[in-house]
């Protein structure tokens, strides 16, 4: 199984010596362990996977795709600019 | 982006994946096969359509990246054994319910009376056999390296805890070698790979370094929302396209190159690595996660002594030309016929990440989805 699904950390608490979380699943709150990222804090994101957090999201590099595809809108821009130009001579 | 970013709608909005769409065609200037590994990933690919935005050049190859697909038979049957007997409680994932051994499933013993649990989490068997104490709760322990950090979890926290009437059947595959199989196979058509992004969450991708290095191809990291399927062709193909060799990691927002030290320390504490036989395919060396010796009590092969198997496959299943990419589901006499998620032949068309459950649930009958044939002679 490989299926993650990000969720946000709402409430952290141990159980049984290991850290566990309160996680909101777009209104579902479910059990996780934190065990794998002890440096996980409220408000933060995880993809988690069978209960368990696997990885902290990272928010910057979350964003990288956008900023790619804004700068293809940029190039378009540039591009329609020049083929009007054409046109008008 | 004006909105708090909830990482997956945003992954899912049709005018950037037009974008990334139209940059690949942009990019492509000859035929490419590229294969994607995680049965997730499978997944969105069917559903959303993904390979049909592609332009016709470029082929994506379904992998082995179910490991509930490529359980062995022989393990299945003894899983249904175990889970027969009276004092055990046997829990596992849901798709493994349905999977069928030689004969039936656990969904049937079930049915007749067996204690067959599914559970959310590995940890909730611990609970389990605490209020059970005098049943043995055993675990179908079955995944790539993203489950192992929590099974291992689950047997490291039973032995801290003194848990003794807990068990794992273990059936863990590792990726890397799997890749090497498919990429050593003299009839490999595969030039680049979209690796299994949640596999790299915990293991992260240095080991595919030097495999790119042997084999001359592009591994492009990937996750697994449709964006992110396309923005991994696209990087692919550039590679492709340029010739470039190396690893890429287009799943950055989870992914680090050393993966996650935490669960990797704890999966060296409790497994080592050992041969694995994976149904379809047969045995690849250096495969496959067994428990150490120090935590041998936990394991279910070795409280269990199980008797001689007689393993029967099914004559029309062709699972394993499917796992290896050989072969579509379609183009499978049996797919939608004989073989359906009702009554399945194999496990692709039982499992969650299985491709032929894909293809079915989500409509994709024709051959005609081939494109390459299409294209005017």
């Amino acid at each position: 199984m490989c299926l993650g699904i990000p969720g946000k950390i709402v409430d952290t608490y141990e159980e049984n010596d290991v850290q566990m979380g309160k996680v909101d699943f777009g209104g579902v709150f479910k059990r996780v362990c934190l065990a794998h990222t002890p440096q996980a804090q409220v408000g933060q994101f995880v993809i988690v996977h069978v209960g368990f957090a696997l990885q902290v999201i990272d928010e910057e590099e979350a964003k990288h795709v956008f900023a790619f595809l804004n700068g293809m809108n940029e190039l378009e821009e540039l591009h329609v600019g020049e083929t009007e130009r054409a046109s008008e001579t | 982006m004006s909105h708090a970013m909830k990482y997956q709608e945003e992954y899912r909005d049709a005018a950037a994946a037009k974008k990334l769409q139209q940059a690949i065609a942009a990019a492509t200037t000859r035929p490419w096969t590229i294969m994607e590994i995680c049965g997730g990933q499978t997944h969105t690919i069917v559903k959303y359509g993904i390979d049909e935005l592609l332009p016709p050049e470029i082929e994506l190859v379904h992998g082995p990246g179910c490991p509930v697909c490529v359980t062995p038979l022989e393990l299945i049957d003894k899983g249904i054994e175990i889970a027969s007997r009276p004092d055990v409680i046997f829990c596992s994932f849901g798709d493994m319910l349905r999977v069928p051994g030689s004969r039936r499933d656990l969904f049937a013993i079930k049915a007749l009376g067996a204690d067959v649990r599914i559970v959310y989490s590995p940890l909730d068997c611990l609970k389990i056999a605490r209020q059970n104490p005098g049943k043995t709760v055993v675990f179908f322990a079955v995944g790539f390296e993203t489950t192992a950090p929590a099974n291992a979890m689950a047997v490291w926290q039973a032995k801290r805890l003194g848990i003794t009437n807990f068990a794992v059947l273990v059936s863990h595959v590792l990726v890397p070698p799997a890749m090497t199989a498919i990429l050593s196979s003299p009839n490999n058509r595969v030039q680049g790979f979209l690796a299994a992004g949640h596999v790299c969450t915990v293991v992260g991708y240095e080991e595919y370094e030097p495999l790119a290095q042997r084999f001359n191809i592009p591994i492009v990291v990937t996750g697994f929302e449709p964006l992110d399927l396309l923005e991994g062709v696209y990087r692919c193909v550039l590679m492709l396209e340029k010739g470039r060799k190396g690893v890429d990691n287009q799943y950055s927002r989870v992914v680090r190159r050393a993966g996650n030290e935490h669960a990797r320390k704890l999966l060296d504490e409790v497994f080592e690595i050992a041969d694995r036989k994976w149904r379809g395919i047969g045995t690849i060396p250096q495969s496959g996660y067994r428990l150490r010796p120090e935590f041998e009590a936990f394991d279910a092969e070795r409280r269990f002594a199980v008797d001689r198997l007689e393993v029967l496959e099914s004559d029309a299943c062709i699972s394993g030309l499917i796992l290896q990419g050989v072969k579509k589901p379609h183009q499978c006499p049996a797919f939608g016929t004989l073989c359906t998620p009702e009554h399945p032949l194999g496990a692709t068309m039982v499992s969650s990440e299985g491709a032929c459950a894909a293809y079915f649930n989500y409509g994709r009958f024709r051959s005609g989805q081939d494109k390459r044939q299409l294209q005017p002679a």
